[in-house]
């Protein structure tokens, strides 16, 4: 397990970061969730080494994150890059073994990554040569190579399109079921919704929320409730402890105040009509995110 | 640190130097040039300047005269026919009898060649018969100081690399892996083993050329000086190796490379023209050969002319590896600051104070 504890840091007088704490747990992916600018980066790079942080501690499994622990991470950073004029399974290799594997073990990893990410036929050309989409697997490829212990990986689907999406996903889900920590950057919410077992939701540098999604969902998602009538549903508004959230004509989404007020709604409905739906409305990420920050 | 840890990543990242470079068509036919330069100075000079300067001479007086000297020498039966061949400009002089001696026929010009070999020479006695004449020490002066501006150029390679690495934003995944002195110590490792590859080489190839262009006399001048030279070269290169990471740490992209790289090219230059500019002058060649990017010319040069003594080459030596030490030492602390910097170049001071 990674745990980040109360990290912080400042370029200049501007601080970037402020006691930001959280954990990624094994086995588990976790989304990590935040505007442009947030820190998101910033608490990444933190983590892995390549900028100090001014406060705080980073923990892997209860110690204190040395070089050695992190030659065993698997990274993807927000800027990408490889050698452009290198092949692609000859550098992946190299990264492997950089990561402290042999020479026999990396060869072997890369080969059958390139399989997974269906990247073989390209092995031994230029990185250079590559699609963006294919560089973009090929980083990917880059991150895992060495079967890292905890794979950190900034805003991984950008540049992807669909059906790459699908296919790092599938080995993204792979690692995570194989008992490592995934976390992961994105400022595309309904990817992090479909994928992220928890979420860490960063704001100006501070932790907003943090937690497993239903669990959050459940925090910060306001009972709400959406009925579809035969007519107009503007009466909704009238009936005693509905709080009307949006109209619209045979439609509402209403938030009752107590318990029980949403089937005072339904019975006066039934009454009044036809009932064409009527349903819990369970929040998007979007929706906490809007109301955590 | 994990020294095992680091020296395997030095050695991981040192390979891939040598493997990129030895890639590189760049480097091939830079090596390329210099070899072939190098055979064609050592054969075109006997090809070309060839030409002997032709004298006729008339009388057995003349014949003896010129005896022993470099001239074609066309012997003929009277004055008449040796000034008609002045005249013919067939031969550059003729030597002609003259009273109780030789005078010598010559077109326009007194041809000093030809009246250097006729006129008797004093005896000499040498009081220092071991210093060694001026015109050896200067071919081993060109030899070194061109030697030691070839391959000090060759640093710049380092720079490319690692300007390559931060440009392409591969640095961040290296940084986050192995600690940063590792990727320096690789670099400068991976091009130091590359330097000394192509002097071996250049080592076996010379003498090869030299041979073939009828030289052995320069090669047998500059060999007793090149163990002291060897030295003295791979330590200069690995001092400019750390200045060289460091222009190339200090900018982002390739374009701007020129900007930084100007102050390590001085550092390559001055030292060449320094010692060409002042052979001449021995207070001068003394400091320089002490001073740590001039000794490793000037001092191999000294010792080469039985100039210096061998405590004085180990003085100049440990000198040139303390300052390496320290060299490195400034540059793998710059290095760290600047190599995740990204933007306009970075000014030294900022990459200085700057922390991980």
């Amino acid at each position: 397990m990674l745990t980040v504890t109360s990290i912080s840091r400042s370029f200049g007088d501007h601080r970037v970061l402020d006691d930001v704490s959280f954990e990624v747990r094994p086995g588990r992916m976790t989304g990590f969730l935040g505007a442009n600018g947030s820190g998101k980066t910033t608490t990444m790079r933190i983590v892995l080494g390549v900028l100090a942080a001014h406060g705080g501690a980073v923990h892997w499994e209860g110690a204190p994150v040395t070089g050695e622990m992190r030659q065993r991470f698997g990274y993807m950073p927000e800027e990408r890059g490889l050698y452009p004029k290198m092949g692609v399974a000859e550098q992946i290799a190299w990264l492997g073994q950089l990561h402290g594997l042999d020479q026999a073990t990396a060869r072997r990893n890369t080969a059958r990554l390139l399989e997974q990410l269906e990247l073989s036929a390209r092995a031994k050309d230029k990185l250079e040569e590559l699609s963006l989409g294919n560089q973009q697997r090929a980083q990917v490829a880059a991150a895992l190579v060495h079967d890292p212990v905890l794979l950190i990986l900034d805003e991984p689907f950008s540049g992807l399109d669909p059906i790459a999406v699908e296919t790092v996903l599938g080995v993204l889900r792979e690692r995570a079921a194989g008992g490592v920590p995934v976390l992961f950057s994105s400022h595309q919410l309904s990817v992090v919704e479909r994928l992220c077992d928890d979420v860490v939701i960063i704001s100006g540098g501070r932790i907003a929320a943090a937690g497993a999604r239903d669990e959050l969902r459940a925090r910060y998602g306001t009972t709400r409730f959406e009925i579809v009538v035969a007519g107009d549903a503007g009466w909704v508004g009238d009936v005693p402890g509905v709080r009307l959230v949006d109209v619209d004509g045979p439609r509402a989404v209403f938030e009752p105040d107590d318990d029980g007020v949403d089937q005072v709604v339904l019975e006066a409905a039934l009454r009044k009509g036809t009932v064409r739906s009527f349903t819990p409305v369970v929040p998007t990420l979007d929706e906490i995110f809007m109301e955590a920050i | 640190m994990d020294r095992r840890r680091f020296w395997s990543a030095t050695r991981l990242v040192a390979e891939r130097e040598v493997r990129t470079l030895l890639r590189t068509k760049g480097f091939w036919i830079g090596f390329a040039v210099i070899v072939v330069g190098l055979f064609a100075m050592s054969i075109l000079p006997t090809v070309f300047g060839g030409d002997q300067t032709k004298v006729a001479a008339v009388g057995s007086q003349a014949v003896d005269a010129l005896e022993g000297s470099d001239f074609e020498v066309r012997t003929v039966s009277d004055v008449d026919e040796a000034s008609a061949l002045v005249r013919s400009e067939e031969v550059e002089a003729a030597v002609v009898p003259s009273g109780d001696g030789v005078k010598v026929l010559a077109l326009d010009d007194p041809p000093t060649d030809v009246v250097a070999a006729l006129r008797t020479a004093p005896q000499v006695e040498l009081l220092d018969p071991s210093a060694v004449g001026q015109g050896p020490r200067m071919v081993t002066i060109m030899v070194f100081a061109v030697v030691f501006l070839i391959f000090g150029m060759g640093g710049a390679a380092i720079a490319q690399s690692t300007v390559v690495e931060k440009q392409t934003r591969i640095v961040e995944i290296l940084v986050s892996t192995v600690p940063v002195r590792a990727l320096l110590a690789g670099k400068i490792l991976g091009h130091t083993v590359l330097t000394l590859g192509q002097a071996v080489v250049l080592a076996v190839v010379a003498p090869i050329a030299l041979r073939m262009g009828g030289q052995q006399e320069l090669l047998a001048m500059v060999a007793p000086a090149l163990p002291w030279f060897v030295p003295f070269l791979v330590l200069g290169f690995l001092l400019l190796a750390g200045m060289w990471a460091v222009a190339g740490s200090l900018v982002s992209r390739q374009e701007d490379l020129g900007s930084s790289m100007g102050l390590v090219m001085l550092l390559v230059i001055g030292p060449y023209f320094g010692v060409m500019t002042f052979s001449d002058d021995a207070t001068v060649m003394h400091v320089l050969s002490y001073v740590p990017f001039t000794s490793a010319i000037a001092m191999p040069v000294r010792l080469f002319a039985l100039q210096a003594a061998a405590w004085e080459a180990l003085l100049a030596l440990g000198l040139l590896a303390g300052t390496v030490v320290l060299v490195v030492l400034l540059a793998s602390r710059i290095y760290s600051g600047s190599l995740l910097h990204t933007g306009g170049k970075m000014a030294l001071k900022k990459a200085w104070a700057r922390e991980e």
